[in-house]
This record gives C-alpha cells, sequence and structure tokens, in this order.
C-alpha cells in the first residue's frame, strides 16, 4: 500500500468526540459520518478534503471513546492514512481492524506541516516528506498486527477460521 | 520473576503458566458487552464472518443505554437491530429500557463480571470492571464482533504501573479525586498502552463504589485497563449478587513494573478538572469564581448510590440556584429505586433538580441536557474533551458528586464547606 496526499495537521491528543463528534452517533452509515468528520476541531476539514489527503496528528491520536465511528469517518472522508507521535490503544486496534492504515512515527509527525506533501509506503514504514525532502521510517507493526494486515482484516480473518473449524459456510 | 495481577488473569485465559508484557496472547473472554452504538456496528461485522451463532449467549450483555429512550428515530432504528439480535441470538443479558442500567454501573450490580475474569466491551469505560480484580478492557465494534464469534479476542500483555495511595481521605473527598489527581500528575497518554494498578492503605479504605470509579478513568491515563487487588470490600460486594466461583488473583511481591508512584492522600483536596481535558486538574481552593448553567451528577462513573447519597446530603434542605439547571441520573434502576426509598429523590425535587432514569445521554452530549455554545457545566462524567456535552464553545468540569452538588445550590463551582 502506498499513498500520495496532502497534510492536515492537528495537536496532541485528538480525542473521538472532535474526529466524530457523538451526537451524530444515531447512525454508522459511512456518507453520514463523512460529513461530520473532525467538525469541531476544523468545520472546513471534511468539505475540502481530497481522496488520499493525510491527517498527522501529534500524541496520543484518537483518545477517548471505543466508537469505531471515528477511523471509519477519517477512512470515508477519503483520507488515505493517520500519522501521529503517538496513539491511543483503541483507536490504533479499531483502525486496523477495519482497513485504516495508522503509521507511528514521531518526526514525521511533529515535522509535517499543513498542506505539505507525502509520499508513504505503509508496507515498508517509510514516509517522505516531498515538501521538505525528509525522509523517515515508522514503528513496524506488531507481529499479530501484520497477521491481520495479510488475512485481509479482523472479519477475513475470524471467516477463514471458522471455516477451518467448519463453523460458518465457504460460501458465504 | 513474579507476575502482576493483570499477567496471571491473562496467562490463566491464555491457558499459559506465564506470561510478559509485551507478548501477544489469545485469550478466552468471560464476557462481551456492547451497547445501542457500538453494538449495531458488530452485528454487521458479525454477519460477515459468516457465523451462525455467538459462542455462547450469556457471557454476552447488550445494553441500550446511551440514546435509550429512544432520541430520534435513527436511535430507535439502532436500538431495534440490537434489541432484534439479542433475541434472535438468545442472549439472556440483554437489559430493556424500564429495566437497565448505565452499562457500567448495571454489569457489576447484577453480579455479571468479577474476580479474575477477562472482559471486553465496545464502550471504552470497560475497564471500571478492573475494579473487582478483573481484566476489562474497551474495544471497538469489530473486535467485539470477533469476540462473539470466537469467544476469545487477541491482547498484547501490557507493562504495568503501581499507583499506591497512602493517608487517609478527608471529608468529601472521594475515588474521583484520587483518580483526578492522578491524570493530572502523569497526563492523559501517562499510561498509554499499560495497565494501572491501583494500591495501598487508601484504596482498601475505599467502598466499592469509588474503586469502580477510580477504575472507570483508567482509560483517561490512555491505559489499557485499571485494576485493584480483591479483597474482604471486593468480595462482600461480589458475594451478594453472584455465587460464581472467581479465580483471585495477587500480584507477586516480586512483580516487575514500569513506573511506580507514591501519592500520600491525607491533606488531599477535591478536583476540578478544566476544559478540555481530563489531565487540567486543579484542587477546588484553586478553582477561582466560575459561574456554572449546569450541574450534571450521575454516569458510569459516578452515579453509584455512595454518589446519590453523597449529591443528597449536600442538597438537603437547599435550593438549587436559579441560573443553574441541576440534573441527576442514578446509574440503574435499582440505584434509582433505592434512592427512592431512602428519600433522596424528595430531596432532590424539593432541592429544584430534575432525577432522570439511567441513561448515558448527558455524558456525551448526546440527548437530555446538552449545552448551548458559551454554557458551563459542571459534571461528575469522565470526559470534558471539546463539544462533548454539546456545543464546540461550551465548557465542561469535572468533578466528584460534593462538588458537583454545592456548585448547583451556590451557582459557581465550589465545596460543601461553603454552605
Amino acid at each position: 500500500m502506498a499513498f500520495r496526499g496532502t497534510v492536515w495537521k492537528f495537536g496532541d491528543n485528538v480525542d473521538t468526540d472532535v474526529i466524530i463528534p457523538a451526537r451524530y452517533l444515531n447512525s454508522s452509515d459511512p456518507a453520514h459520518l463523512a460529513r461530520h468528520c473532525m467538525e469541531d476541531a476544523d468545520p472546513g476539514f471534511a468539505p475540502r478534503v481530497k481522496p488520499g489527503d493525510i491527517v498527522v496528528g501529534g500524541k496520543n491520536f484518537g483518545c477517548g471513546s471505543s466508537r469505531e465511528h471515528a477511523p471509519m469517518a477519517i477512512r470515508a472522508v477519503g483520507i488515505s492514512c493517520v500519522i501521529a507521535e503517538s496513539f491511543a490503544r483503541i483507536f490504533y486496534r479499531n483502525s486496523i481492524n477495519i482497513g485504516l492504515p495508522v503509521l507511528e512515527a514521531p518526526e514525521a509527525a511533529r515535522d509535517a506541516q499543513p498542506g505539505d506533501t507525502l509520499e508513504v509506503d505503509v508496507d515498508q514504514g517509510a514516509i517522505r516528506n516531498v515538501t521538505q525532502r525528509k525522509e523517515y521510517r515508522s514503528a513496524s507493526y506488531p507481529e499479530f498486527v501484520q497477521e491481520i494486515i495479510r488475512a485481509g482484516g479482523l472479519i477475513e480473518y475470524v471467516k477463514t477460521r471458522l471455516i477451518k473449524e467448519g463453523r460458518a459456510d465457504r460460501n458465504e | 520473576m513474579g507476575m502482576t495481577i493483570t499477567e496471571k488473569i491473562l496467562a490463566v485465559h491464555a491457558e499459559r503458566d506465564s506470561v510478559k508484557p509485551g507478548e501477544l496472547v489469545s485469550v478466552k473472554v468471560d464476557m462481551v458487552l456492547g451497547n445501542d452504538i457500538t453494538a449495531p456496528v458488530a452485528i454487521d461485522q458479525f454477519r460477515k464472518t459468516g457465523a451462525k451463532e455467538v459462542f455462547d449467549p450469556d457471557r454476552i450483555a447488550l445494553v441500550p443505554d446511551h440514546f435509550a429512550p429512544n432520541r430520534d428515530i435513527a436511535s430507535a432504528e439502532q436500538c431495534a437491530r440490537q434489541r432484534d439480535f439479542a433475541r434472535e441470538q438468545n442472549i439472556r443479558h440483554y437489559f430493556e429500557v424500564g429495566r437497565m442500567g448505565i452499562e457500567h454501573c448495571l454489569l457489576p450490580e447484577k453480579g455479571l463480571v468479577g474476580p479474575g475474569e477477562v472482559i471486553i466491551g465496545a464502550d471504552s469505560h470497560t475497564c471500571t470492571y478492573g475494579a473487582l480484580g478483573a481484566f476489562a478492557t474497551g474495544v471497538g465494534s469489530t473486535d467485539m464482533a470477533a469476540a462473539m464469534a470466537l469467544g476469545e479476542t487477541w491482547l498484547r500483555v501490557p507493562e504495568t504501573m503501581k499507583f499506591v495511595y497512602k493517608g487517609t481521605l478527608g471529608k468529601w473527598v472521594m475515588g474521583k479525586d484520587l483518580i483526578l489527581n492522578t491524570i493530572g500528575e502523569i497526563g492523559v497518554d501517562g499510561a498509554l498502552y499499560r495497565a494501572m494498578e491501583f494500591t495501598g492503605e487508601a484504596i482498601r479504605s475505599l467502598s466499592m463504589d469509588s474503586r469502580f470509579t477510580m477504575a472507570n478513568m483508567a482509560v483517561e491515563a490512555g491505559a489499557k485497563n485499571g485494576i485493584i487487588e480483591p479483597d474482604e470490600t471486593t468480595m462482600d460486594y461480589v458475594r451478594q449478587r453472584s455465587d460464581s466461583d472467581y479465580g483471585l488473583f495477587k500480584s507477586d511481591p516480586d512483580a516487575e513494573y514500569t513506573a511506580v508512584f507514591e501519592f500520600d492522600v491525607t491533606g488531599m483536596e477535591p478536583q476540578v478538572a478544566f476544559p478540555h481535558s481530563p489531565e487540567n486538574t486543579r484542587p477546588i481552593s484553586g478553582v477561582g469564581t466560575i459561574r456554572i448553567d449546569q450541574a450534571v451528577i450521575g454516569s458510569c462513573t459516578n452515579g453509584r448510590m455512595e454518589d446519590i447519597r453523597i449529591a443528597a446530603e449536600v442538597m438537603r434542605g437547599r435550593r438549587v440556584h436559579p441560573h443553574v439547571r441541576c440534573l441527576i441520573f442514578p446509574g440503574t434502576q435499582a440505584i434509582y429505586l433505592q434512592a427512592v426509598r431512602e428519600g433522596l429523590v424528595e430531596v432532590f425535587i424539593e432541592a429544584g433538580a430534575m432525577v432522570s432514569g439511567p441513561t448515558c445521554g448527558p455524558c456525551l452530549g448526546g440527548h437530555m441536557g446538552v449545552l448551548s455554545r458559551g454554557e458551563r457545566c459542571i459534571s461528575t462524567t469522565n470526559r470534558n474533551f471539546v463539544g462533548r456535552m454539546g456545543h464546540p464553545e461550551s465548557e465542561v468540569f469535572l468533578a466528584n458528586p460534593a462538588i458537583a452538588a454545592a456548585s448547583a445550590i451556590l451557582g459557581r463551582i465550589a465545596s460543601p464547606e461553603e454552605l
């Protein structure tokens, strides 16, 4: 997986209430979530973001609620990946589970400025800031995360296992 | 090398003799929890796995508590999907409005979670059950779906941080103040990915209700779980609610901790967390004059019997300030009923407060008590993020129920000492 996109930069402790405010959680329709993504931090974000753009956060990105609607909203609005100094654990796990690439890369996150162009190779953990001509490595995914990614996400992983155990039909 | 209580519980559920921090293990789960916001997404994901049945219909709990009683048509549809799934799968622990409560008050009260268990829930405050000496952590909907299908989940064994509380708590100081003070010290990412183990004489002197409050907010420091070793207080609570044979684990004396913090709680004041982060804590004497428009007393953090009683003690015979709306939300129907029997609901209504059945609504600005632009609220809930309780330009201050009740009376953030 490789992406090229423009940086939307946010600060430390971007929480799930900012990513997708709870008042909109009466639906999990991706288009509905996308419309309100980051609304309370930057009302201009959802209308102006372009497919492939990259969200860059500081420390503890995605803290707060367990709502999977947060990575769903980011993915649905067209963001290709999220780079941060560190992630809150539930958000990190949810992102991997639903196939939103998340890269922990403190220097890359600190250096990136709004509007910079980044090139990201998720498999290699390589980040290139085209605007600033700098290169970075992100922390590699733990083995179990790679296993889930190889399976095509957690649901595919579970499906394969249930078929093996004879608890689900192959054609489902 | 010894193990911490967290490591021991995970080792047993991974069917291993020992585990070490950093290892990835697959663990059997004793209970899987979802609510009306997270369970519908989990149900969709569960269908996609191809599974026909959940792993064990007695080990899943579904609680419509966030936008229930249904806020609008869309919420009604979400609640209906959860209800239909519960019926289809014969899920025994489905709790309908009128018989329900806020999930993290309800599950311990019903004896559905206990010491030594592994519990995952599609709600970040699932870590509350660590107060009983369980390993409990919040996950997302897809993890919930996988656990409903397999009866197990993947976990990275967390490093443990130990928090030792010495001394004696003063009047009006509760578990909420210990955890707010701790988050103020270490920050909202101070325990990121780790276990927080709470111990020391001040913890052993705490009620179960105050312990639940502390474990509840471990996630606000970024922790995977918060945990307290079971003692007589724990076992008294558990035996009144369940006849299950729980595994009782303790940390070994030579267990390894990644950090140890010591606090002397003697003389500690009640704490207030300023907007917009639970780490912005100050002692009540350093708050200054902050006028409020609303006071909320309740939630999975502070909607338990101890909380309702202390709020009533402060409000008895007094009147809510004319410029303030005071909302009281007992955590479960049982707590609500007990408050009625003890005459506490009468105290609140006579004081000019509103008392509601259990709901998470106000905590997350979902429904009931949404703030308008520029309004300020003192709240016993757990988060004061931007827009948490309504308009992005409103503000939430977090405190214990005695402070919230005194503030409701005086119209500004204040201690009961001032009344």
